[in-house]
């Protein structure tokens, strides 16, 4: 387990699988993206930047990978790398995690809000 | 040797598992969005499909040190949770520009820091999704930010141009992509990786700033679709299918989005980025003569109380007035003397996507008075009163009748063929585009001149004495 788990995107058939799994993404996307009606397109938009927060699953695995070290960070150098790189991971973290908790909040407040109208025609009819 | 080894995910069958559920959950999330009635069902399964993905990869083999991971999650917890709770409606266009920030941020930092750990050992391949995933996420970055900051005031809302801008931005883009072409073939060169980093950043500001407030709805939906395809990336170059799959809906979602504005305006994704559009405009024609009526509180408040058929159309102007309750206690005022309140929403009204609907939505309106512009043209002939409420363009018969307008082709909303309009308005100026609008020199048409807000009150109280 070196260098060779480099590979998972090296491989040719995992490209492929990949490819393929892109374009399907893209075909479904497209197909259920186009039935929202556009009284619900903010909302749209606040979930599906929710959805993508997901990239919070790669920040995890980079800000908890390697060793943060304060000294080595400041001395520079290759050796401060690692603890860059975690610094970079918690910006990451911090802020997909803003996305995916605001993103599903505010979604939830704005379509607590979308409702029918209900019971004020039948009073007007009577 | 745990610290050189790479990132991505190497086979484990219950993290995938998560993950699949996961994909599988959101796109019933996203499908469950068609209908207000299923919309927030949808949303639970996929925040469940997200705590599932995020709980999951915390017990990823590579994780070994867990502060800084909390403690991003404990403060992205805390800033998004706030964010969620006391962001107005009226300022949903910011925050959610500000969002494709942050998730660009997380996209853009991800791929460097796997670029600053692997770059000896990655495929020609992984080094391209890495370069685009960098580029799409520097360049949204600070796009974001400074079309939140001129949805937010900060910056100047009009166009900032100048000569020779076109020719800059070019260089800039080129000089971008070569770095991403020299990195490719030489990935020792980190210092060009990271010029292409600070190409995108400026790239970004530079792509943004020529762009007016009233194309927001479309340069917020691009921004929305290049976030989505950084993340997309990302999970290219990290292997990992769940971000693929996210990713892609995210930047789908952003061009269907894109391409809907881009109809409702009657014009090209370049010719929004690169027109300019906004700018004065002196050349439009002739321009509308006339005089306009100016119509008082009590005539209008009259109007209305006997009519049987009242439209709204709102606009931008509704969302910096935060007129919308006052809409509402108007419409109700109306609908109890018996009359019939519509609304009709032009696609780029307001700054994004929907804009107009959720502010309404806040007021209580009941979605299904809600008409979309294809709906409710047909019912025009048969309006008494047109209500336009801070909506300029959308409402603009030059469109539709003058073919040397610059917004000629624009689908509007025919307020002109209602019995008769009345357009509140702050003063006699033009609008955010600066053209001449037509509608008000209308012999249909009435001004009621004063802040949209207070002018509504005033009239809910006027049609409760009739």
């Amino acid at each position: 387990m070196t260098t060779e788990s480099s590979g998972s995107s090296m491989d040719p058939m995992v490209l492929i699988a990949a490819l393929y799994v892109f374009a399907l993404a893209a075909f479904l996307g497209y197909q259920v993206i186009s039935r929202v009606p556009p009284l619900l397109h903010t909302p749209l938009m606040s979930a599906t930047n929710a959805i993508s927060g997901i990239s919070l699953v790669g920040s995890l695995v980079i800000a908890g990978a390697y060793e943060f070290n304060g000294h080595k960070l400041l001395a520079g150098g290759v050796g401060s790398k690692p603890s860059w790189v975690t610094l970079m991971g918690f910006v990451a973290v911090f802020t997909a995690t803003v996305n995916v908790v605001s993103g599903f909040g505010l979604t939830d407040r704005m379509l607590k809000m979308f409702r029918r109208d209900t019971g004020k025609k039948e009073v007007k009819k009577a | 040797m745990e610290a050189t080894q790479h990132l991505a995910l190497a086979p484990n069958y219950i993290l995938e598992f998560t993950y699949l559920v996961a994909s599988i959950l959101f796109v019933f999330g996203l499908k469950g969005l068609s209908h207000p009635d299923t919309a927030r069902r949808g949303m639970f399964l996929a925040e469940g499909g997200m705590a599932a993905a995020i709980i999951g990869t915390l017990f990823h083999q590579d994780i070994q040190f867990f502060g800084w991971i909390i403690a991003g999650l404990i403060l992205g917890s805390l800033v998004g949770a706030a964010f969620a709770i006391w962001v107005p409606m009226t300022a949903m266009p910011q925050r959610t520009a500000l969002s494709h920030a942050f998730g660009a941020v997380a996209a853009a930092l991800v791929g460097i820091a796997e670029f600053t750990m692997h770059h000896e050992t990655m495929s020609l391949f992984t080094r391209s999704a890495l370069g685009l995933e960098v580029m799409l996420g520097t360049l949204t970055t600070t796009g974001s930010l400074i079309a939140c900051g001129k949805l937010q005031g900060v910056i100047r809302g009009t166009p900032i141009q100048f000569k020779g801008q076109q020719y800059l931005n070019m260089l800039i883009f080129l000089s971008m992509a070569g770095c991403f072409g020299y990195s490719l073939y030489h990935p020792m060169a980190s210092l060009v990786f990271y010029g292409m980093c600070a190409l995108g950043l400026l790239f970004g500001v530079m792509l943004v700033i020529p762009i007016g407030s009233a194309d927001m709805p479309v340069v917020m939906s691009l921004l929305n679709s290049y976030a989505g395809l950084s993340s997309a990336a990302t999970g290219f170059v990290l292997g990992n299918n769940i971000l693929i799959i996210a990713g892609t809906l995210d930047g789908f979602s952003g061009f269907i989005l894109s391409i809907l504005m881009c109809k409702a305006m009657n014009r090209s994704i370049t010719n929004v980025l690169f027109g300019g559009f906004g700018a004065v405009h002196h050349d439009a024609g002739p321009g509308a003569k006339g005089e306009m009526r100016e119509i008082s509180l009590d005539d209008a408040a009259v109007r209305l109380a006997y009519a049987n058929k009242v439209v709204f159309v709102p606009g931008y102007g509704l969302a910096t007035a935060q007129a919308q309750h006052a809409v509402r206690d108007l419409a109700n005022a109306l609908e109890d003397r018996g009359v019939t309140v519509k609304y009709g929403i032009h696609p780029v009204a307001g700054r994004m996507p929907g804009h107009m609907n959720v502010l309404l939505a806040e007021a209580n309106v009941p979605y299904d008075e809600l008409y979309e512009m294809d709906r409710i043209n047909p019912e025009m002939a048969s309006t008494d009163v047109a209500v336009v409420v801070g909506a300029n363009d959308v409402v603009n018969p030059d469109a539709r009748d003058n073919a040397n307008s610059p917004i000629a082709g624009m689908p509007i909303i025919e307020v002109d063929r209602a019995k008769s309009v009345i357009v509140l308005k702050r003063g006699q100026g033009r609008g955010f585009s600066g053209l001449e609008n037509p509608l008000f020199f209308k012999s249909v048409t009435s001004m009621l001149y004063g802040d949209a807000k207070s002018s509504l009150s005033q009239l809910a109280q006027e049609v409760k004495k009739v």
